[in-house]
């Protein structure tokens, strides 16, 4: 086996430019697929933290039914399991409270439907850097009794800081809901949706407003390893149990997002298959004319003792050495690229650009940089060029001395 | 030893079909070569030496009779066991020297005797004794496209006697040398058969290699036309 190898390794560098053809068909195989595959999950990533980590949060713990339904009846009582929750699992950094309903808010002869949110400002404003967002006025005070505003509302009631917006509404369990609040501060979002009908209120402030003393409809994790998230909401479901609460992670909480993305990554992965398609055909060309030029000397091998499995054997070793090392120069090829996307966006312009900012979403275009998918795309590589290897066999086998050496 | 039959056809033919016309490239050929013989199978070109020796090598398979090697009916032999068969019984002399370009000419000639698992002492010392033997001492290191196609050729004598092979076929060992290295060729081969009673079988229509047989068997139109024993 050693001898065969030796034969391989001296093959190799025989005929220099078919090595250099097939070494470079796989190194570049490698080098764009891992580069597609990483600007695709960079780009993605993207996407999914900057919907996540704005509003939705990597999980929820709500009531059980509360998500199909959106209703105050279905909140929960903010309990002191819940708030020691955040010390069940290491991968949870806090819990944000909210309670989330609906009013119509009003001024002067303006009326509008609004979504209210009751937060916990220093909680929320980890989570979501909400107070980076306002425009005008300020954010939440420890005293604070007012409203923060979305800038579309505000121009649509003509609202400004200092003035006062009144909500009216049904409350907790058909409750009336009704109040005035000074407008303290203005934030402005990306998403459309997001900035013509938000407004913020304290946690204890909304809670009075709707009836609903001790009570959120939503508890946010906020977590610094979004990757461990499907283990935390499992750690969650098994602290809670699932009879009075639900847990469900952001792909549960947004599918349309999911969605979306499997969509793109599906285009992605056709893009790949004929990626991998056309090299294949490349090497398998390599791997012909490879075959034909020494077909006399497979038919000399044969006569002077070698068996046709040695023969494919030593073959064998010289493509899998070549795919080695095709493989290893690609990724090693494409990570200082890979990187600089990853440490450096690409910042969009004009109509991309305001489409991403249209949805609260970072106007970038970035590279993902992980050893999985270096690893992944390499093994992809090096067994298809396996899979082909495989090709000699069947002309090896019916190799016939005299023949081969016409 | 002098009658011990190393090589024996009987009514030996071999037709090959190609483009529907049959062509009979060797008819009836029964021949018996005796150990430590040194005998030309000689005649024009398309006389069917070659089939006949591919044959006699194991290397194709007739299309009728037999071919006794040794005692072994080749024919009974699968084809792995064939293979071993020809590794450890018949010595290949190639007109164009088909040497392993990658190896050098101690390893080219060490090859066969990896392939037969022997041990690296016995490689070491039958790779010397046998590139002495054929005047390469000083090219053991060495590539065979470094090498003139006359010392190419006598690497490929020394390769075709490492696994010490009932007999050595050798298909037109002089058609690509000169006079000098012919010479040469034929003086080592002759030696090896006179000292060591290695039995050499050589298709040739080269006078040279004819003058210093001590058979020759004329071939044509796939029949022995003439066997002379000098």
């Amino acid at each position: 086996m050693a001898q065969l190898f030796k034969l391989a390794r001296r093959n190799i560098w025989r005929n220099k430019r078919r090595t250099i053809i097939t070494v470079c068909s796989i190194l570049f195989a490698v080098f764009f697929a891992t580069f597609m595959k990483s600007m695709q999950k960079g780009t993605w990533d993207n996407v999914v933290n900057s919907v996540v980590s704005n509003f939705f949060g990597f999980a929820q713990i709500h009531e059980n039914g509360y998500w199909e339904d959106l209703s105050l009846n279905k909140s929960m009582e903010y309990n002191a399991e819940l708030k020691n929750l955040a010390d069940s699992d290491e991968n949870i950094q806090d819990l944000v409270p909210r309670l989330e309903s609906f009013a119509l808010g009003s001024h002067d002869i303006k009326t509008k439907g609004v979504v209210v949110i009751g937060i916990d400002p220093v909680k929320e404003n980890k989570l979501t850097n909400l107070a980076d967002k306002i425009i005008q006025g300020k954010y939440f005070g420890e005293e604070s009794k007012g409203a923060i505003i979305a800038s579309g509302l505000a121009d649509y009631l003509k609202l400004t800081v200092g003035d006062t917006l009144v909500m009216i509404g049904q409350g907790f369990r058909g409750l009336n809901a009704a109040g005035k609040y000074l407008v303290e501060g203005m934030v402005e979002f990306g998403s459309p949706e997001l900035n013509n009908g938000m407004v913020y209120l304290p946690l204890d402030q909304a809670q009075y407003l709707y009836g609903a003393e001790g009570r959120i409809t939503n508890l946010i994790v906020d977590t610094d390893k979004p990757k461990k998230i499907k283990e935390t909401v499992s750690s969650l479901k098994n602290t809670l149990g699932s009879e009075k609460y639900e847990v469900m992670d952001w792909e549960e909480l947004i599918p349309d997002l999911v969605s979306a993305r499997q969509m793109d990554t599906a285009g992605g992965t056709i893009f790949l298959n004929i990626l991998y398609l056309l090299i294949s055909f490349g090497i398998f060309g390599t791997l012909l004319m490879m075959l034909k030029e020494r077909q006399y000397e497979f038919g000399v091998l044969l006569s002077i003792g070698m068996k046709k499995w040695q023969i494919f054997i030593m073959l064998w070793f010289e493509t899998i050495v070549l795919a080695f090392i095709g493989v290893l120069a690609g990724i090693l090829l494409a990570m200082p690229l890979i990187y600089y996307m990853f440490a450096n966006p690409v910042a969009l312009t004009g109509d991309m650009a305001s489409a991403y900012d249209s949805f609260g979403i970072e106007a970038v275009v970035t590279a993902a940089f992980e050893s999985g998918i270096f690893i992944q795309q390499g093994i992809v590589i090096f067994v298809i060029v396996t899979l082909l290897s495989l090709y000699p066999f069947f002309k090896i086998r019916s190799l016939h001395p005299v023949k081969a050496m016409r | 030893m002098a009658n011990n039959i190393v090589i024996e056809t009987k009514g030996l033919h071999k037709t090959y079909d190609e483009s529907k016309v049959p062509v009979h490239a060797v008819r009836g050929v029964d021949i018996k070569i005796t150990e430590g013989e040194f005998t030309a199978i000689v005649g024009p070109s398309g006389s069917g030496k070659s089939t006949l020796l591919n044959i006699i090598g194991g290397l194709d398979q007739p299309s009728e009779g037999s071919i006794i090697i040794d005692g072994q009916d080749l024919s009974k032999l699968k084809p792995n066991q064939l293979i071993d068969f020809r590794k450890n019984n018949i010595g290949f002399v190639f007109q164009s020297y088909n040497l392993i370009p990658v190896l050098t000419a101690k390893e080219n000639v060490e090859f066969v005797m990896l392939l037969q698992n022997r041990n690296e002492k016995e490689r070491s010392e039958r790779t010397k004794e046998l590139l002495d033997a054929v005047g390469l001492s000083d090219k053991y290191d060495v590539r065979p496209t470094e090498l003139s196609g006359g010392q190419q050729q006598r690497v490929a004598v020394a390769r075709a006697l490492a696994p010490k092979p009932k007999f050595i076929l050798a298909d037109e060992p002089t058609a690509n040398l000169d006079s000098t290295s012919t010479r040469n060729l034929l003086d080592i081969m002759a030696r090896l058969n006179q000292e060591e009673n290695i039995t050499f079988v050589f298709s040739t229509h080269d006078q040279r290699v004819i003058e210093r047989a001590r058979r020759v068997i004329s071939v044509e139109d796939g029949k022995v036309e003439s066997d002379i024993i000098k």
